[in-house]
């Protein structure tokens, strides 16, 4: 029922408020397959909420958002949309991951139980093959001598990276990176990146990142949003956004940025 | 002085082991019905939270002693008459499990967000993330507020002697008036309280070091 | 045997139970003043620079915390003759109540003290003030009101617990409505009533106590 040529993903003018405060203002957006879209901006607009949206950690307040042409909040019965059932929405968040900027490890659990538990209770694999799975994956991070790890006894990269291979584990088709590098000592933050750019060009997955690592989204990404106050205000190749940006705030947050990082 | 004491010791010791019986059973009991009332308050559909709401709120808005009473003498009338054994289990159980109801949601919702949003990005159901992430964790700060209960507990077993139940202090009270050794029995009686909530302080102490070692090593997760 | 309501009988011993509600309440204020009073007293032996007052201090109130109320009521009751202090029922029972429940606002006395930085001591120490005008002064003041919740939870404690001196036949609520129900062998209506009485006063004493904390929140959150 899914067709090919829909977009990954497509936000209809989608709303999202916090009481009187407008987080996202009737955003319009869309994601080809495979793209890698990194999302800029100033805290507070909205950038975060875009992938909490998608993430079904919060709900749309108007609007709706496709995921391969299928609604993802809610679902159709005849004509019109209603809230999605919970079947539903499991199913199609089984097509989304999500790596968290402060890991969300599950403490009790060492580096490979964080791996297999979704594996396992949600899609029902046997314990060999959950282990497997998420060995094979802890390698390609470069902890293949962690797995008995837990998470207090690793550094912060090493927990972001495991972070990443609990996500894979359950074969998204896009991955979600909440600035998985902001709660880093800067030593560690090239690991972390080493391994999604890994990632990009050894799988086909469709990857979001809000970040504020402009070297790496400039290097990597297909293309690069703006956003400020709730609305996509420029978007465009890296070379377009970071080389000659149109709009007069982006090249503020830009000079900002670039100023305080250098 | 000593040969008193051993003269009392073997019927004293015979209420201990009443005592004893009785803190375990309803140790069991209000651990089920803490869970139960917990999670339904917190998750359940409506008509269950509000079951929920109401156990726990009448359970620790009326005394302990009502409560024996009210299962013992009125009870009958409803047709449902237990032994004097059972009442002191389910009204002590009941009315601490309303107790650990309140510690087990408020140890759950000490557990960081973070947590519960990993677990659906996992795509775990609701009760496999408070069964599988969730419990384990909230599992060790609750194991001091739950030493204290199981504390409360064993002293409020001291209520059922007032329905006839062969327990300590109903068995300090019989020595009384048969002995009137009022002063050896009674000290006796409260030293053998007191070793049996040490005995409670020490067995929870080693459990929540047995579990916080298996979990501190993920404390930072 | 009866199994419904008797609005009647309802009727009839309602007055008596009122009256006896009366003595409740008198144990239970007599009862907490004294809890209060010398929790504070516990709490501050157990800072004392003295090892040996230390020691005893924290002894004595993990002793009582750690026995149940009913033995010591009968302690105090049964007891204190053989030392030449007799008490009566209702005497007896209130110092119980008191000295059972002092050893819980020690605890939150202790918590409340140790809650106050470091820095107010140090500054107090700066101004050359004596210990006691510290005390007095500076950390009672601060330390107290968040407290305050806290300690009415063991006052609403305290009178739940007050059914208990029906055992040393205190006419209090429980023991009057024991004895009325004996007399006519219809039990579901006194008990029932003196459940209903306590679960009203703790509901409103709980609703009061989140009102409480709800001001003292924004009266004495920002201040340190």
């Amino acid at each position: 029922m899914t067709q090919h040529d829909d977009p990954m993903l497509r936000f209809d003018k989608v709303s999202k408020r916090y009481g009187q405060h407008t987080v996202l203002d009737r955003l319009d957006f869309e994601v080809a397959r495979n793209e890698k879209v990194a999302i800029i901006g100033p805290s507070g607009s909205g950038k975060t909420t875009l992938l909490r949206l998608l993430m079904t950690l919060e709900s749309v307040d108007a609007g709706v958002i496709y995921v391969e042409g299928e609604p993802l909040t809610h679902m159709p019965q005849g004509e019109r949309l209603i809230p999605a059932s919970r079947q539903h929405l499991s199913r199609v968040r089984a097509k989304i991951g999500m790596v968290f900027q402060h890991f969300n490890l599950f403490p009790h659990m060492s580096a490979l139980d964080n791996c297999t538990e979704a594996p396992r209770t949600v899609l029902g694999l046997s314990k060999a093959e959950a282990s497997a799975r998420a060995t094979e994956l802890l390698q390609m991070v470069g902890l293949g001598d962690k797995l008995e790890h837990y998470p207090g006894q690793l550094s912060g990269g090493q927990k972001q990276r495991v972070a990443i291979a609990r996500a894979l584990a359950m074969r998204p088709r896009i991955m979600l990176f909440d600035e998985v590098t902001s709660a880093l000592d800067p030593e560690l933050v090239g690991e972390v990146l080493k391994v999604i750019r890994q990632l990009g060009e050894e799988h086909d997955l469709t990857m979001l990142m809000v970040t504020h690592e402009m070297g790496f989204a400039r290097e990597f990404a297909d293309r690069v949003c703006f956003f400020d106050g709730g609305k996509m205000a420029e978007q465009g190749t890296p070379q377009e956004i970071f080389g000659a940006p149109r709009q007069e705030r982006t090249r503020q947050f830009l000079s900002a940025v670039l100023e305080t990082r250098s | 002085m000593f040969a008193e004491i051993l003269e009392l010791l073997p019927e004293l010791l015979r209420g201990t082991l009443m005592t004893v019986e009785l803190t375990l059973c309803a140790a069991v009991v209000a651990i089920t019905a803490a869970l139960i009332a917990a999670v339904s308050k917190m998750y359940g559909p409506r008509p269950l939270r509000w079951l929920a709401i109401a156990y726990i709120e009448v359970f620790r808005g009326t005394s302990a002693l009502v409560q024996l009473f009210w299962l013992f003498f009125v009870l009958p009338y409803f047709g449902v008459t237990l032994e004097p054994f059972a009442v002191g289990v389910v009204a002590l159980g009941l009315n601490i499990g309303a107790y650990g109801a309140e510690v087990i949601r408020g140890s759950i919702l000490s557990i960081d967000k973070g947590q519960w949003e990993a677990a659906t990005a996992l795509n775990l159901g609701r009760m496999q993330t408070l069964r599988r992430i969730i419990l384990p964790q909230a599992f060790v700060a609750m194991i001091p507020p739950w030493g204290n209960l199981f504390i409360e507990l064993l002293k409020g077993t001291a209520l059922v002697s007032m329905i006839t139940l062969g327990d300590l202090a109903f068995k300090a009270q019989q020595l009384n008036q048969n002995t009137l050794r009022t002063l050896q029995i009674f000290s006796l009686v409260l030293i053998i309280y007191l070793c049996l909530s040490l005995l409670i302080t020490v067995l929870m102490r080693t459990l929540e070091h047995r579990v916080a070692r298996g979990l501190l090593r993920g404390r930072a997760g | 045997m009866q199994l419904e309501w008797d609005w009647n009988y309802t009727l009839d011993i309602l007055p008596v139970l009122g009256q006896a509600s009366l003595l409740t309440l008198k144990a239970t204020l007599l009862g907490f003043a004294l809890a209060a009073t010398l929790g504070l007293v516990f709490a501050l032996l157990r800072m004392s620079r003295l090892a040996p007052v230390r020691w005893s201090a924290t002894s004595l109130v993990e002793f009582i915390r750690s026995t149940p109320l009913l033995i010591q009521i009968f302690f105090l009751y049964y007891v204190m003759p053989e030392f030449g202090l007799t008490l009566d029922a209702m005497t007896a029972g209130i110092l119980a109540l008191g000295l059972h429940y002092a050893c819980y606002c020690a605890e939150v006395y202790r918590a409340g003290l140790d809650n106050i930085p470091k820095g107010q001591w140090e500054a107090a120490i700066a101004l050359n003030l004596s210990p006691y005008i510290t005390f007095r002064d500076i950390i009672i003041p601060q330390a107290i009101p968040p407290l305050v919740p806290a300690l009415g939870n063991y006052l609403v404690a305290l009178f739940k617990e007050t059914p208990l001196l029906s055992a040393i036949a205190v006419l209090e609520l429980m023991q009057t409505a024991k004895i009325l129900a004996s007399e006519s062998f219809q039990y579901t209506e006194p008990i029932t009533l003196v459940g209903l009485y306590f679960l009203f006063f703790s509901l409103i004493a709980a609703a009061l106590t989140r009102q409480l904390e709800a001001w003292l929140n924004t009266r004495h959150g920002g201040a340190r």
